[in-house]
């Protein structure tokens, strides 16, 4: 048991835990007809409700999910199995019958005749009973999750965003708050709001697929699954007092030790490569940095369009492979960066704080 | 006698669909309306910025006594913490700001430089340690871990007349501007 305990635990620190999701993303994206069967996707679930189960034999890992704040997560795992499964499942089913020669389903579909009264209207009032029901014997059953009267002087420790906030809490781990909190952000929200000028792939128009449209899909439950529900969930169930990284088995020590020097990029070559000291001038001192990111957007879309990405600028124009291709190596920069802190402990490649800037 | 549409279009009178607003008066009416409403919305406006500036602020001085300095013991001093935002910290040695090996007291902000939480003071790590994104800094306040990108600031220190450590958060000094060399970002004892 113990044994089982501590490989989880090692399971769930940062670069396993990434490879897992990483790794997972991939298999779904490769053997997506299988992995969407229902059967598949019942054994996933049970699979995960038998680790819950077992695992809240665990006093540690009783107390993390059984926090008010955090069983809608517990839920959030199952809710995001069964819908993106269903939608995947019906977009498998489609591919499928299409490779055939037959229609999309909602094609034969489309000619029948549904009522809004009763078939609509009495599904839609049963959910809202049911919903209803649940949320009042929920709130009667689970305290809510109150902490002591807010104070300007003293943060709980540690101190977390509401759930849906924990995925830009974790980006602000790596970047600076103006990135972080204001950048990335406003990116997700634009680039969100331009995928209808950017994509111009007709297919897909009012039916499920995945073969039709690979790149779209993917990139979009890229961004959904590994950056942002990956990291709902490491923010809920793996982050502890001081914002260490704790196992799900693990008792949140709050004097937990963990060195984490971080070192900026001027420092390792200047400092480490050169041997010497670094230069007084900011722009002088941040120059690899700067060079490196400048390099990051301006060879990287070209290096893009004349290998990986050719058949996409060559459709799209100039005008919009460019939106789509630095929205990328934004969404991009984030697993990068992350990755680059747990394994040199980089702290930001330009660190300009004189002015603010830090990339 | 009716006057000639040549001249209704001169004085502006001119009101080719017969009703009873004329063009020059359409535009008149509509300037007043438009007036009236930027008037109105302005004074809101006002309203407003007036609102942000209250007539009582229930905070503490910005510069307070902290008693003598030889009643703080070497580390950190948590007592001012909760009431001012402040650590007072007294060291053998704060080569940061080009003292090395000079003894006495420096004032740190709790405020940490990456989002404004409130650290904890570790004592048994020796370091502060950031709850919300878990930047930390060492005794002197230098940022070395988590994503804070610079070390926390600190206040002028000061002996006042009666011999006690006079704190001043009214003036900072940023190591990143090498203002913690500044004579009264630390007190020497």
């Amino acid at each position: 048991m113990e044994g089982i305990k501590n490989l989880v635990n090692a399971l769930s620190a940062p670069i396993p835990y990434t490879i897992i999701m990483a790794g997972g993303f991939g298999l779904l994206m490769w053997k997506l007809r299988t992995l969407t069967q229902p059967r598949v996707l019942w054994a996933l679930a049970a699979l995960i409700a038998v680790g819950f189960v077992a695992g809240a034999q665990d006093p540690d890992f009783l107390k993390i999910i059984s926090k008010g704040d955090n069983m809608p997560i517990v839920i959030m795992i199952f809710a995001i199995l069964g819908t993106l499964g269903w939608g995947l499942r019906q977009a498998s089913v489609n591919d499928m019958r299409m490779e055939k020669g037959l229609p999309p389903r909602e094609a034969e579909e489309s000619n029948k005749k549904v009522l809004v009264w009763p078939d609509l209207v009495y599904a839609e009032f049963i959910c809202t009973v049911l919903l209803s029901a649940i949320f009042i014997a929920w709130s009667i059953a689970v305290e809510a999750p109150l902490e002591e009267p807010a104070s300007g002087t003293r943060a709980p420790n540690p101190a977390k965003a509401p759930w849906y906030f924990l995925g830009l809490q974790e980006m602000l781990v790596y970047f600076d708050p103006w990135l972080a909190g204001v950048v990335f952000p406003g990116l997700i929200v634009v680039g969100l709001m331009v995928i209808p000028y950017i994509d111009i792939n007709p297919r897909g128009n009012g039916y499920y697929t995945f073969k039709e449209r690979p790149f779209a899909i993917g990139m979009f439950l890229f961004g959904f699954l590994v950056l942002w529900v990956a990291l709902v969930i490491l923010g809920t169930f793996l982050r502890g007092p001081n914002w260490n990284f704790f196992g799900p088995f693990e008792y949140w020590d709050p004097h937990k030790i963990e060195p984490l020097v971080n070192v900026n990029l001027s420092e390792i070559i200047w400092v480490q490569w050169f041997n010497t000291r670094m230069p007084d001038q900011a722009l002088l001192r941040e120059a690899p940095g700067i060079l490196l990111i400048l390099g990051y957007f301006m060879i990287m879309p070209a290096l893009l369009a004349v290998t990986v990405l050719k058949k996409f600028f060559n459709e799209m124009g100039f005008a919009r492979y460019s939106i789509l291709v630095m929205l990328l190596l934004c969404m991009a920069a984030l697993p990068i960066k992350m990755v680059l802190r747990w394994t040199i402990n980089l702290k930001y490649v330009v660190a300009i704080p004189e002015w603010f800037f830090n990339i | 006698m009716a006057t000639t549409e040549a001249s209704q279009r001169a004085t502006g009178a001119y009101n080719p669909a017969g009703g009873d607003v004329s063009r020059r008066g359409f535009i008149g009416t509509l300037l007043l309306g438009w007036g009236l409403f930027g008037a109105a919305a302005g004074a809101g406006v006002l309203g407003m910025v007036r609102f942000l500036f209250p007539n009582v602020l229930f905070e503490p001085p910005s510069s307070f006594k902290a008693g003598f300095a030889q009643d703080f013991a070497e580390g950190v001093d948590e007592r001012f913490k909760d009431t001012n935002g402040v650590w007072i910290v007294r060291t053998v040695s704060d080569p940061l700001s080009g003292r090395s090996g000079e003894a006495g007291l420096f004032v740190l902000s709790t405020t940490c430089t990456h989002l404004g939480c409130i650290p904890n003071w570790l004592s048994a790590d020796l370091k502060f340690k950031c709850p919300c994104h878990g930047s930390g800094f060492r005794m002197s306040g230098r940022n070395f871990e988590g994503p804070a990108p610079r070390p926390l600031e600190r206040f002028r220190v000061v002996r006042a007349e009666d011999g006690q450590v006079l704190v001043d958060k009214s003036q900072k000094y940023q190591w990143e501007k090498n203002q913690w060399e500044a004579p009264e970002a630390f007190l020497s004892i």
